[in-house]
């Protein structure tokens, strides 16, 4: 049974083409893993009804000759797409019990291409977070070791996504990443993860936070892996209006590209104050790898970057205030009633909406307000111009940028949570990536010293996700990194 | 040209402002799939987008933004190429997203002008200042349950224009001038139904009044008037309202009013002070709206004609009063009947025969033109008979009865029923000889100066010819007898 789970999903697929394991075998063995894990809290609606006759399809498939690409894979949802007729919470209670009667179209693009739904996963309420912790059922745990007794944070918001992946309890999975949703969580666990090109992947069907930065992406032990799933999410969706016209790709042959000549970019101003000094020399480290592969290192400057979080904590709010309004407690989720509109409003909302979420929505309105969306919403507009024109400045002279994901390693629960700018700053780096709709990857590339993992990150022009696959494999293959996270349902290597 | 009301202290002068929303004629809704059509039962016309679910996101609907370029180059308005959708927030139970998608900085289209005919005759132009698009939203129902609301959202999503006139009409005659002309273009143009009743075109009425050279009065602003009649009414009262509390010392409150319809007052709605933050910003799920010059190029060919530019064709080539033009273009239908009908023939004749004979059997029968049992060309067809002499005016009326009544060509009439007017001379000269002899003393009295007997003669004649003798040739050849 472990050996099914040491497979990363390249190798599942080939296994299950030649027909050497099956997809029920495989998803008995995610069972018996998610059982094992439960501790770590990752799924918040586990479906394995659903799952069962997925992997007897695929099976069949299989048998027919005419299996999908990601046929019998078990595959984790963050509890931000909606489901069809499985409860979609955003891991809110104003959502509790909302079944929706449709299929985003990006779960829909992965079950049409035969993958097998395992559950819901965790997450920070409507995605406000950077550990989790404001998830309504609780964080999803780090399934790395703890420090001092206590539990580490999966990252967030999509840590359910990031520690499934890491403990073994899920192939692959599915998040989001609005500043860092996806990159963060995968850094903090020890996983690829990958935020795409704004436009890439359809938003239809997710719960918006922020519809400007909103972007679905995977989460894989491998970047072949993340090629695979990231080649059936991406496509045009004329049901999303932002959704860019491109045709499909397979994106599987980039990974393998050789990435000799090609210039990196080592931003100045990515060295921030604060940042731990085993990221400098993991950052140090990566910029030598990839050196040797063959790539040419240039020093570049973003010089906006510093306005990059503010920006950000401006924009994001504002749409969230607007993209909230619908729970209103009218037509579905929680209500409170009371005597007047208004009264069932306040109460339905103070009770639905965790403190995180208020704060964001606040925040939002007070931007939006007439006398001060000049000074702050329209004023992030031309910062956001800015940083995205400081991209496009150095990708005249670079092919990617080479970062590191996070300022720190996992830090324990509860150490953040109090602080929210301090948690904000767990963004500082892959914060830009959506404000300039950039493709972002976060490679698991060395350990803390204190044995927990680290992330570098890469960035590349808009749809050059190809690029990323190729430079990514290159960090990958020299770092060999070891996912070995001490609360793992089994050897996963 | 600006018209005064007196008031105590003197002469004011009126200024009136109005916003019009005009429902876009479309089969669907202005960001989704589902039907905007009007009377479906509640909440059969919603989909996930217009009721907005959660990830449901809004894709626009191409044909109205067609309808709204359209309205544009209609209202002689510049054309934005490049506009932009921008989200209006506020709170409210039949609001399903939080908030409504409209237009706020960059409208779909920008300034234009209306000509509108007041009684007088004189021509008046009134400034647009923009049209933008936006969505309506759905309707609360509060008189079905003692405690509860309940919602409808069929209307949630429909495509609303907002035509934002300048503040340049300066009475309730000027301001019902402009919403029939505003009415009269939307119906040519077919981007509104123009049905008040049904709320397709409702407006927002604001009112200031000041003292003749001065500065712009705090207005206020009348909410939601569907009818001509109510838009007069709300302006005449609150241009009363104002100049007596002007008069009395008092201030006018820049307030949002609302009109009784039973009482023809308007009374407070809500103060400046209660007035909304939208917190207006770009709808970040659409991208900016932006088409091509061949893309308006290619409505302005499909452009039907206009009012203004039929009534210019009545009256300076067809030579109709400007009255006459004036019925036949209220509406468009009744203008294409016209051209149909009068094509090639009398357009005098014609013209006369619609709006007299056509109109008046059309009232009585309370049916519509698009119903009627007399078509265009069949109308014309009548017209012709009257022309060539076939038949006379008096016979005329006949046929058309006839016609009216069974839908049968003027033609079949006259010679199914023996109506073809006698133009024959030998015939009427032996139907004139007929009479003479009848009634020779008459004959006597008439050459001896007694001259009032012609009309007798030709009564009798006339007669004797069951009304169909052509009536020029009766008095023409009983001259000639006669005068011997």
């Amino acid at each position: 049974m472990s050996d099914l789970l040491k497979m990363t999903a390249t190798e599942a697929r080939n296994s299950l083409l030649k027909k050497e394991i099956s997809s029920v075998e495989l998803l008995n063995a995610y069972q018996n893993a998610m059982e094992k894990t439960e501790a770590l809290n990752n799924y918040v609606t586990p479906t394995l009804d659903a799952a069962k006759q997925m992997a007897v399809n695929a099976d069949k498939a299989y048998a027919q000759g005419n299996a999908g690409p990601l046929a019998g894979l078990p595959i984790g949802v963050k509890d931000l797409f909606c489901t069809k007729d499985i409860e979609t919470t955003a891991c809110s209670a104003i959502l509790k019990g909302f079944l929706p009667s449709y299929e985003s179209t990006v779960t829909s693009n992965i079950w049409h291409s035969g993958g097998v739904m395992l559950g819901k996963l965790n997450c920070d309420e409507f995605a406000m977070g950077s550990s989790n912790e404001t998830s309504i059922f609780g964080p999803a745990v780090n399934p790395w070791s703890k420090i001092d007794g206590i539990d580490l944070s999966s990252g967030g918001s999509s840590g359910g996504s990031a520690s499934s992946v890491a403990a073994g309890s899920a192939l692959m999975s599915l998040g989001t990443d609005t500043g860092g949703s996806i990159r963060q969580p995968a850094a903090f666990c020890g996983v690829v993860g990958l935020k795409p090109t704004y436009g890439r992947c359809s938003r239809w069907g997710i719960v918006a936070f922020a519809s400007s930065l909103d972007q679905a992406g995977p989460f894989t032990r491998t970047v072949e892996d993340s090629a695979l799933i990231f080649s059936v999410m991406a496509g045009h969706d004329p049901k999303d209006s932002t959704s860019a016209s491109l045709g499909y790709t397979n994106f599987s042959e980039a990974v393998k590209s050789n990435i000799e000549g090609l210039r990196i970019g080592i931003p100045a101003e990515y060295n921030v104050d604060g940042m731990d000094i085993e990221i400098s020399d993991l950052w140090k480290k990566g910029r030598a790898w990839l050196e040797q592969a063959g790539a040419k290192i240039v020093d570049i400057n973003l010089p906006h970057t510093k306005y990059a979080l503010p920006c950000y904590y401006i924009i994001a709010p504002a749409e969230a205030s607007s993209n909230l309004a619908r729970y209103d407690g009218i037509r579905y989720g929680k209500r409170i009633e009371a005597e007047t509109l208004d009264a069932m409003y306040e109460a339905t909302r103070a009770d639905g909406f965790g403190e995180e979420v208020q704060r964001r929505i606040l925040i939002g309105t007070y931007a939006l307000s007439a006398g001060y969306y000049d000074a702050y919403y329209l004023k992030a507009q031309q910062v956001r111009r800015l940083i995205k024109e400081d991209f496009e400045k150095a990708f005249n002279d670079v092919d990617v940028i080479l970062t590191p994901t996070t300022p720190t390693p996992a830090f324990p629960l509860g150490a953040e949570v109090s602080d929210p700018i301090t948690m904000y700053l767990n963004d500082v780096f892959t914060v830009p990536a959506n404000l300039a709709g950039l493709p972002g990857i976060s490679v698991p590339a060395g350990l803390s010293n204190q044995g927990l993992p680290l992330g570098l990150q890469l960035l590349a022009p808009p749809f050059e996700e190809g690029r990323l696959f190729s430079v990514a494999n290159a960090i990958e293959k020299q770092a060999e990194f070891l996912l070995a996270p001490a609360r793992a349902a089994g050897d996963l290597q | 040209m600006s018209i005064l009301v007196s008031g105590r202290t003197g002469d004011w002068e009126i200024v009136i402002g109005m916003e019009v929303h005009a429902q876009v004629v479309s089969n669907s809704k202005l960001f989704s799939g589902s039907s905007a059509v009007f009377g479906a039962s509640p909440n059969n016309h919603v989909s996930l987008v217009d009721a907005a679910m959660p990830g449901m996101l809004p894709v626009i609907n191409g044909q109205c933004v067609k309808q709204a370029v359209l309205t544009g180059l209609g209202l002689n308005a510049k054309i934005n190429k490049f506009s932009v959708f921008d989200r209006k927030n506020y709170f409210y139970a039949d609001l399903p997203q939080g908030y409504q998608i409209s237009q706020f900085k960059h409208p779909i289209v920008g300034e234009g002008e209306v000509q509108i005919e007041l009684s007088d005759g004189n021509i008046h132009k009134v400034g647009i200042e923009r049209l933008h698009l936006e969505q309506d939203a759905g309707k609360s129902l509060h008189d079905q349950h003692p405690s509860k609301s309940y919602i409808d959202l069929n209307r949630s999503g429909v495509a609303l224009m907002e035509i934002v006139s300048k503040p340049e009409m300066h009475s309730a005659e000027q301001a019902a001038a402009y919403i029939k002309k505003l009415r009269s273009i939307l119906r040519y143009l077919g981007t509104c139904d123009g049905n008040m009743e049904e709320g397709s075109l409702r407006a927002d009425v604001n009112v200031s009044v000041r003292k003749p050279g001065e500065a712009l009065g705090t207005r206020t602003e009348t909410k939601n008037l569907n009818s001509v009649r109510f838009i007069m009414q709300a302006i005449e009262f609150e241009v009363h309202r104002q100049i007596e509390l002007i008069e009395d010392g008092g201030e006018v409150i820049q307030e949002t009013r609302l009109f009784d319809t039973a009482t023809g007052m308007t009374r407070t709605m809500r103060g400046k002070e209660d007035a909304h933050d939208y917190r207006y910003f770009p709808d970040p799920d659409l991208l900016p709206l932006t088409f091509d010059d061949a893309f308006i190029e290619e409505l302005k060919d499909g452009m039907p004609e206009l009012p203004d530019e039929i009534k210019n064709r009545m009256v300076n080539e067809y030579g109709l009063s400007s009255y006459d033009a004036n019925v036949l273009i209220e509406e468009r239908e009744t203008a294409l009947f016209y051209e149909l009908a009068s094509d090639g023939r009398d357009r005098k004749i014609t013209a006369n025969w619609m709006s007299v004979e056509l109109f008046g059997a059309l009232n009585k029968a309370g049916i519509e033109l698009a119903q009627s049992p007399v078509k265009p060309k069949q109308l014309g067809g009548l017209v012709d008979l009257i022309s060539d002499g076939s038949i006379s005016g008096k016979i005329a009326k006949e046929v058309f009865s006839a016609m009216f009544e069974t839908g049968k060509d003027a033609k079949v009439i006259v010679e199914e029923r023996g109506l073809k007017q006698v133009s024959d001379e030998s015939a009427i000269i032996s139907m004139i000889d007929e009479v003479l002899a009848a009634n020779l003393d008459k004959v006597d009295e008439y050459r001896g100066g007694k001259e009032k007997l012609f009309g007798f003669f030709v009564g009798q004649v006339m007669k004797a010819s069951k009304g169909q003798a052509n009536p020029g040739m009766v008095n023409q050849l009983l001259k000639q007898k006669l005068d011997i």
